[in-house]
């Protein structure tokens, strides 16, 4: 074959997930054409897009913070100690649902559930027993809970104030984006519009008594999770990021005392350039977004800080071992992003909670990167490239068509409130999964390469009854010595402030401290805010 | 008697408090587009209002989707409550995430249909016609 001959081949059209055109081959004129370097920069000045630090790695690696938590408190602890014991340098609390939608233990809905996915939280008790040991000066703590996310995030604060820590110091993330909730992962407790309003009080409540602490992490995560592209995870988050932040400006706060403080969580599976570019062209257009709509000054305010290595939905049931290799590429991806902190999924994940072996596996895995692979040598090593300069552009183009057109729609939290934006989202994983079905998305294992020899198996984490039964005595026994009526005094405050509109952190705050569970308050904000009814539409 | 003008219809629910709802949104579309009328719950569905749901709106099919471990427990008692209706002859799936030592059971309790994570969209919609009588 002569070059003629190839150059009149017929090539296969390559589209990416966000709906880019990739072409064989890039050049100069392609940066220029899809908008130059004028967001290229550097990194640890704006516009950010190279890095939110000057030195990133070179200077500090990034957290490994992987998902754990199960059964009781006291298990949990052991897991944490464990992974510390392993070279973790973060943890990141997984709690069980019962717990995430705001009931105890011995509530009936709780029934089959409590400790199952997640660590059982009923009182300040349990977040005590869940850190014993452990520094809070050292190890930073993300707490995965949304819903009830108002209530875990103080138990967190006054179990560090008990400890004798200063919360003006205490650094740490709860992940509290409520409106994610109701795209995916589905744990909303009461409608739209209170929720933001206790997401607003846990930040202004944080800026002005835990001002070191990340009261809220964005997650497009889940929204990629439930179906949406890689451009719609950083344009749905953004918009709800700007939602929380209006919200706290209608209360007077300056932007600058706060969005330093919010951070995000982002999904990492896929195409690697495509994850790269995202993260790359995102970093840009938050610091714009911050700069320009919102008027803030501090670099600290225009830093999208992410969490990333997840990527749940691009792990396969199908031969388990091989998503140790797709962490791999996940752990590769994340680095040359330049995340803050990582969790990677483990490769059990699809079946079953992370066992030791697995979780010391993915530590292991990130631990390469650093020690052996010379990720944390140089700076956003891709830059340059004539291909990432080029889709960095065009992720972002599209990005921002993205959020327009939420905004030309109503609004985020108008779309959301409707269903619009999770009727989008579901019609799109359901074209994704007829794709996988057909062969023309393409998935090792699934639906090419599938092969007949075995596995090796995946252990299953045990559903625990009698650690169960315990969770629900330990609470008795928490009732049975806390002091009732001074209980009953904050509950009733908790109700009292949700009706008079005032920031509830601080009865939650005392309400906790006298050892009223998740259930008990979470029973009288329903009481003045009623219950989420869902929208469902096709 | 089965009555070729009417749409199969099917009460597709989530139960518990498992909140990963994308599986469930993508069969409602499947079974959707494969002509059925297909009446989606939402979230947080308890035995009890799955039986419900299933008598108000004369379900042929009623059909669960949980992800986050609970199945086994909640079939147990969602059995008998549809048993009690009348509603033991309709057909009884259930999709998710269902390790295979549970099948059995799941089978034994009256779910004709076992769905795990990675079954065909196809294998499910063809599973419902064959079987609703």
């Amino acid at each position: 074959m002569n070059s003629n001959d190839a150059s009149q081949e017929k090539l296969r059209p390559v589209r990416n997930e966000s709906g880019i055109d990739i072409q064989p081959l890039y050049t100069a004129e392609d940066v220029a054409r899809s908008g130059g370097a004028a967001m290229v920069g550097l990194p640890g000045e704006y516009p950010f897009t190279r890095g939110i630090h000057p030195l990133m790695y070179r200077k500090q690696p990034w957290t490994m913070r992987q998902y754990t938590g199960f059964g009781k408190s006291s298990e949990t602890n052991q897991r944490f100690h464990y992974l510390i014991a392993n070279g973790q340098t973060g943890l990141n609390v997984a709690f069980d649902l019962p717990t995430q939608c705001g009931y105890d233990s011995d509530d009936p809905m709780a029934e089959g559930e409590v400790g199952r996915v997640g660590m059982a939280v009923d009182t300040l008790r349990d977040v005590e027993i869940a850190f014993e040991g452990i520094d809070l000066d050292k190890i930073t703590v993300s707490l995965t809970i949304n819903g009830a996310a108002a209530i875990l995030i103080a138990m967190y604060l006054a179990m560090a104030e008990k400890r004798g820590y200063d919360t003006k110091t205490l650094r740490g993330t709860a992940q509290n984006d409520i409106l994610k909730e109701f795209i995916g992962r589905g744990t909303w407790i009461y409608p739209v519009e209170p929720s933001i309003r206790l997401v607003g009080d846990t930040i202004e409540y944080c800026a002005q008594h835990a001002p070191k602490y990340s009261p809220v992490s964005v997650c497009g995560y889940h929204i990629r999770e439930s179906g949406a592209n890689p451009a719609q995870e950083m344009a749905y988050a953004f918009c709800i990021a700007r939602a929380y932040a209006d919200e706290v400006l209608r209360r007077g706060l300056p932007i600058d005392e706060f969005a330093g403080r919010l951070s995000f969580n982002f999904n990492i599976h896929g195409n690697l350039f495509e994850q790269v570019c995202k993260f790359r062209a995102a970093r840009g257009l938050w610091a714009k977004i911050m700069k320009e709509q919102y008027g803030a000054t501090r670099p600290g305010s225009m830093w999208m800080r992410m969490i990333a290595g997840g990527g749940g939905s691009g792990l396969t049931l199908e031969q388990p071992e091989v998503n140790i290799v797709r962490g791999a590429y996940y752990a590769l991806i994340s680095a040359l992003s330049g995340a803050q902190t990582m969790a990677l999924c483990c490769y059990d994940e699809a079946y079953t909670i992370p066992s030791e072996y697995a979780q010391r596996l993915s530590l292991r895995t990130m631990q390469i990167l650093i020690e052996e692979m010379g990720l944390c040598d140089t700076v956003d090593a891709l830059a340059g490239s004539y291909y990432v300069e080029t889709l960095t552009n065009q992720m972002r183009s599209r990005m921002e068509e993205i959020m327009a057109e939420v905004d030309a729609g109503g609004g985020i939290v108008r779309q959301i409130a409707d269903g619009t934006i999770q009727a989008r989202v579901s019609a799109q994983a359901y074209k994704m999964q007829r794709d996988i079905e057909s062969g023309a998305f393409r998935k090792v294992g699934v639906n090419c390469y599938r092969t007949e020899a075995a596995s090796p198996d995946v252990v299953f984490h045990p559903y625990d009854e009698v650690a169960a039964q315990e969770q629900i005595e330990s609470l008795n026994n928490v009732r049975a010595t806390r002091d009732s009526a001074h209980v009953l005094s904050t509950l009733a405050r908790v109700r009292d402030d949700a009706r008079s509109g005032v920031n509830l952190m601080p009865a939650i705050m005392d309400a906790v401290k006298a050892y009223a569970s998740v259930g008990e308050i979470t029973r009288e904000l329903v009481s003045v805010f009623g219950h989420c009814r869902e929208p469902v539409r096709f | 008697m089965n009555d070729k003008t009417r749409r199969i219809r099917v009460v597709l629910a989530k139960p518990g408090l498992d909140g990963h709802d994308q599986g469930a949104k993508v069969v409602a579309r499947a079974l959707m587009d494969a002509g059925m009328e297909v009446i989606y719950t939402g979230l947080r569905q308890t035995p009890e209002s799955v039986t419900r749901i299933a008598l108000e709106e004369g379900a042929d099919v009623i059909a669960l989707s949980s992800m986050a471990g609970s199945h086994l427990p909640f079939c147990r008692k969602l059995k008998p409550l549809l048993e009690h209706e009348g509603l033991g002859d309709k057909l009884w799936i259930i999709g998710g995430k269902l390790p295979e030592r549970d099948h059995d059971e799941l089978r034994a309790l009256g779910f004709k249909g076992v769905f795990p994570s990675g079954s065909r969209l196809d294998e499910i919609v063809n599973f419902v016609r064959t079987n609703v009588s």
